[in-house]
């Protein structure tokens, strides 16, 4: 549905993500939280184009459902990359744990999503006991990729560490709220080595192509698709934002002026 | 014995092991990280891991997040 004709495909099509030495076709990272059930969690992020997706880390629930379907059935490892996260940790502690926990279930693997909170009401990062977490998994071989506020010396100093990505919220977790400062985002992507992803506050395709004109490498949502009426359409929306907010940035915004200026040409006018 | 499993109090046998634990709760084959007293036991260990009494074991797995 989205491809072109190759004739009609530009060269510069082929634009890659590349997270810790791998590259990603997808520029659109999903969550795999508040579905209906794991069938739509995988339509939707199936749907999103989706090739990172985050997982969380919780207590197996013992002797109860033994026949419950498995998260990693419906997304095998195979497939998709898996990025768990440490969502629900209020210390660094909680989140260095959370994160050696996911790298034995999931046989080693390194990549991880770290998000410190800091308060219940806002979900907002703690970004002192972040940047402490930050420090001991960057030192123990994980690849982090940060959960963190739209402050472009911070993200600097997570970068500076050593994660893999920088991801600063562009609202509050889950409100849906869109971009809300744009120029601390254009700050931290035009600072920034490593990609820079907008993780959290996404509400509609708008406000990720938004997020994608400005730079950054990526978006990761959840609360925006999975909470839709529609979540499998409001998915495909979404790719399709992000593929058209990075072709847009990457063509270059026309100068702006206060001004009209005709598309078409003055002379040879009848009148 | 007594021992802690996921925040619940269990008995299991004195010479119960990590691997007789996952086994008896139905957890055996499946995907799952083990902690036992904070500290990871990695999958190939749990034939090996005896437990002892007031063991704190977090057995936990991938559920979906964001």
């Amino acid at each position: 549905m989205n491809a072109l004709p190759q004739s009609a495909m530009p060269a510069s099509i082929d634009d890659p993500l590349t997270i810790a030495g791998r590259s990603y076709r997808s520029r659109l990272l999903t969550g795999t939280g508040k579905f209906k059930d794991l069938a739509e969690t995988g339509r939707a992020t199936e749907a999103a184009g989706a090739e990172i997706v985050t997982v969380a880390i919780r207590r197996t629930n013992i002797g109860q459902k033994p026949g419950e379907p498995n998260l990693l059935d419906a997304l095998p490892p195979t497939r998709y990359t898996l990025l768990p996260n440490t969502a629900g940790c209020y210390t660094a502690d909680d989140a260095v744990r959370t994160c050696k926990l996911a790298r034995e279930l999931l046989d080693g693997h390194k990549l991880v999503k770290l998000e410190v909170l800091g308060d219940e009401k806002t979900l907002f990062p703690d970004v002192v006991q972040t940047l402490k977490a930050a420090e001991v998994l960057v030192a123990d071989g994980f690849d982090v990729m940060v959960y963190t506020s739209d402050d472009p010396i911070l993200a600097r100093r997570l970068e500076e560490i050593g994660c893999v990505a920088v991801m600063p919220l562009a609202a509050p977790i889950g409100s849906g709220l869109g971009i809300q400062n744009r120029w601390n985002l254009l700050e931290i992507v035009e600072n920034a080595k490593v990609p820079v992803l907008v993780d959290a506050g996404v509400g509609t395709a708008s406000d990720a192509s938004i997020a994608m004109e400005l730079g950054c490498d990526g978006v990761l949502m959840n609360t925006a698709i999975a909470g839709a009426k529609d979540p499998v359409l409001m998915a495909h929306a979404m790719k399709l934002a992000v593929e058209a907010g990075r072709a847009a940035f990457r063509a270059g915004h026309i100068p702006r002026k206060r001004y009209a200026s005709a598309s078409s040409p003055l002379d040879g006018r009848i009148a | 014995m007594k021992i802690v499993l996921n925040g619940r109090e269990e008995d299991v046998a004195s010479d119960a092991t990590l691997a007789d634990l996952v086994a008896s709760a139905g957890l055996a084959g499946k995907r799952v990280a083990i902690e036992v007293n904070r500290e990871i036991v990695p999958r190939g260990d749990y034939g090996g891991r005896l437990l002892a009494a007031g063991d704190r074991i977090e057995v936990v797995h991938a559920i979906g997040g964001g």
